[in-house]
């Protein structure tokens, strides 16, 4: 069903390359029940609820008015929504009528605001209220908090486990640690001058971000980024996503107990690193992705530097692999633990690996128009299994092709301008590009200055930290690290 | 069979291991004045590191990790990341210290036994860097903590990381003020 058919009279707004369908709160519950949909985004700004779906042949947008600060839930019949309508309740002040989670998320009492992006924020001087966690009920049941400060070095998060024994009866995960206010600074600035925040909102995803927040821009302003920009990008994404799959792969058997694997991807992973900074100038590809193109072209030697440490790669992947598939200890550890089950996946629309090693073959690359990757045909792997090693086995197929992708990209690299400027203009887009942990969403809207007057970043990690939380109920404490490692969300992507 | 020219070739070859230019002499001298004013004892040469994330995009976090891969081989120099702040020397801080952040930090610091140290890494850390001015964080960590060095960079590489450490090891470790009894 197209989204005509499905709205009939009601009005569209002028978001490319997708339109922005307003409706009503009768036709904004129907859609919460519709099965052919599957929910990516959930985001506001001041007096109106917008929602991003993913429908048959491209994305479904949909706003819904919130007069007095209200509208309809929802949460009831998704199960992707808890989280976005309470950052929605903490950021913009808008509650969800109906919501099955009332709770703050990244609020935790501590900003000296009250809803800091409504428009009207109110300051408090309220102490911090203690943090609630869902209760559960059995035998001999004990708490245990982690975090925010956790053993290794990793992210500020708090994961409240209840246990019976060794055995999770419920793990719950509480963010918002590492709020930043990513929004209320990009808000009145140009897309020129807010990507910089873009490109931190994940530093391990920092080029998928920023190419997402681009294309949001582009499609806003009606632009079409020159050829060698695209390609440039592309190159710079699928090498992101072999460095994060190499550290992943590390972390993965690290966490499994065997060193040898997480030492030779890390030596991997830092040539990967050094040829990324000899053809772009930065480890990380950090602000190298600007909208209208790209902020400077691979240096002389760079592509040349790239193609070795690559090559480096590809001859270490058979045994590394190999051992994957042949090591009793490191198999025992990595199968059947840490089930994502194919019909949870579906329903969350859990991209990236996590989505494809539970059956849910999704890749925004493969969307149609995602310029270059539309002549390149990329192969996503799925697997049905749902466990750390299906997750572990997406990565390396994963690995694989980006290794076979660059080398093609480099051999016929347009001739060309690197950057356009972006025109001052009112418009709306959205952008969405696939970077290592799945898809990042970004929808923006400039005012007539070209200005951004709404924004939002959405991290795949949203749709994913529930999966974690599903995936290690009945399962064993001792078995976190390695399930945490397998799925690696960004707790930043969430907490923005 | 296969066992044997592999174990050849690991006898041979040399370490990944890549030797590190010194820490510069002005920093050092400038954290050892600290150091002295703030009449801290002396560990030695081997430093404790607790790593706490105030807030930031986990870039900081890619390259503090990088710090323990067999290149960069953080170890032999006597520094170790360790798994709670009751057991460390130093807390490496990265992230413009968000607000929601600010009171498990101060409970990461108070829980450190003296003598300690406190390391900024990266420009959020050091004033907030791009998040300066927003709602939700302080800007930077001094605004909470007494910073003993700073680390800049966004994010810093290891090569970075590895000097100011080390400069750290080296003012501390340097000869002791007389004791007075």
């Amino acid at each position: 069903m197209s989204a005509a058919d499905r709205f009939p009279n009601g009005a569209a707004a002028e978001c490319r390359p997708w339109p922005r369908h307003l409706l009503d709160p009768a036709r904004w519950a129907a859609l919460a029940a519709d099965d052919s949909l599957t929910l990516l985004s959930l985001w506001a700004e001041p007096g109106l609820v917008h929602a991003a779906f993913l429908a048959e042949g491209g994305l479904l947008l949909a706003s819904c008015p919130a007069p007095e600060g209200r509208y309809p839930a929802l949460s009831p019949a998704r199960l992707g929504a808890p989280l976005f309508e309470r950052m929605i309740h903490d950021l913009w002040g808008l509650s969800a009528e109906g919501g099955v989670d009332p709770r703050p998320w990244l609020d935790h009492g501590r900003w000296g605001l009250v809803a800091p992006l409504s428009g009207r924020p109110v300051q408090t001087m309220l102490p911090p209220p203690q943090p609630e966690f869902l209760p559960a009920e059995g035998e001999g049941l004990h708490q245990m908090p982690l975090g925010p400060v956790h053993g290794g070095v990793t992210e500020s998060a708090h994961f409240r486990f209840h246990l019976q024994g060794e055995a999770v009866l419920r793990l719950e995960a509480r963010l918002g640690y590492a709020h930043r206010g990513i929004i209320g600074l990009m808000l009145g600035k140009s897309p020129r001058s807010a990507a910089r925040f873009a490109a931190r909102i994940a530093g391990d995803s920092t080029v998928a971000h920023a190419w997402a927040f681009a294309m949001a821009a582009e499609a806003a302003a009606e632009l079409v980024p020159p050829p060698r920009a695209l390609v440039l990008r592309a190159v710079m994404a699928e090498l992101e996503r072999i460095h994060n799959h190499l550290r992943s792969w590390g972390a993965i058997c690290e966490a499994a107990g065997l060193a040898w694997p997480h030492a030779r991807c890390a030596v991997l992973r830092e040539g990967v690193l050094r040829a990324c900074a000899a053809a772009f100038g930065h480890r990380l590809m950090m602000d190298r992705v600007v909208p209208g193109g790209v902020s400077g072209d691979i240096a002389p030697g760079g592509a040349a530097a790239i193609l070795s440490a690559l090559e480096a790669v590809a001859v270490e992947i058979p045994e590394l692999a190999g051992l994957c598939e042949t090591h009793a200890g490191l198999r025992n550890r990595i199968t059947g633990i840490g089930i994502v089950t194919a019909e949870l996946a579906a329903r969350l629309g859990a991209g990236g690996p996590i989505g494809r090693a539970s059956g849910r073959g999704f890749d925004a690359r493969r969307l149609p128009g995602q310029a270059p990757y539309d002549e390149l045909d990329p192969v996503v792997p799925v697997l049905p299994e749902g466990d750390v090693g299906a997750r572990l086995r997406i990565r390396i197929a994963e690995l694989r092709e980006s290794i076979r992708l660059v080398p093609a990209m480099l051999a016929r690299l347009p001739e060309g301008e690197l950057r356009l400027s972006l025109p001052q203009r009112a418009g709306e887009g959205i952008g969405m590009v696939e970077g290592f942990r799945g898809e990042c969403l970004h929808w923006m809207a400039l005012d007539d200055g070209g200005l951004i007057r709404a924004v939002f970043p959405r991290d795949p990690s949203w749709l994913q930290y529930p999966l974690l939380e599903a995936a290690m109920q009945g399962g064993s404490a001792a078995d976190f690290p390695l399930c945490e490692a397998s799925f690696g969300c960004a707790v930043s992507g969430v907490d923005l | 069979m296969t066992l044997a020219p592999k174990l050849a070739r690991a006898l041979f070859r040399r370490p990944l291991a890549e030797p590190v230019p010194p820490a510069p002499d002005s920093v050092v001298q400038a954290l050892a004045e600290r150091l002295e004013a703030a009449a801290r004892r002396r560990l030695g040469r081997s430093l404790a590191i607790r790593q706490v994330n105030a807030g930031s995009c986990n870039g900081c976090e890619l390259e503090i990790r990088a710090l323990s891969d067999p290149f960069h081989d953080l170890e032999r120099f006597g520094l170790r990341f360790v798994a709670s702040p009751r057991h460390a020397d130093v807390l490496l801080v990265t992230g413009p210290l968000s607000r929601n952040m600010r009171e498990a930090l101060e409970r990461a610091w108070a829980c450190t036994p003296d003598p300690k140290w406190i390391v900024a890494a990266g420009d959020c850390a050091a004033d907030g860097g791009v998040f300066r001015g927003s709602y939700a964080v302080e800007d930077g960590i001094t605004h909470a903590l007494p910073v003993d060095l700073i680390i800049p960079g966004c994010p810093p590489t290891p090569a970075q990381l590895l000097e100011g450490l080390l400069a750290l090891l080296e003012a501390q470790a340097g000869p002791a003020p007389p004791r007075h009894r």
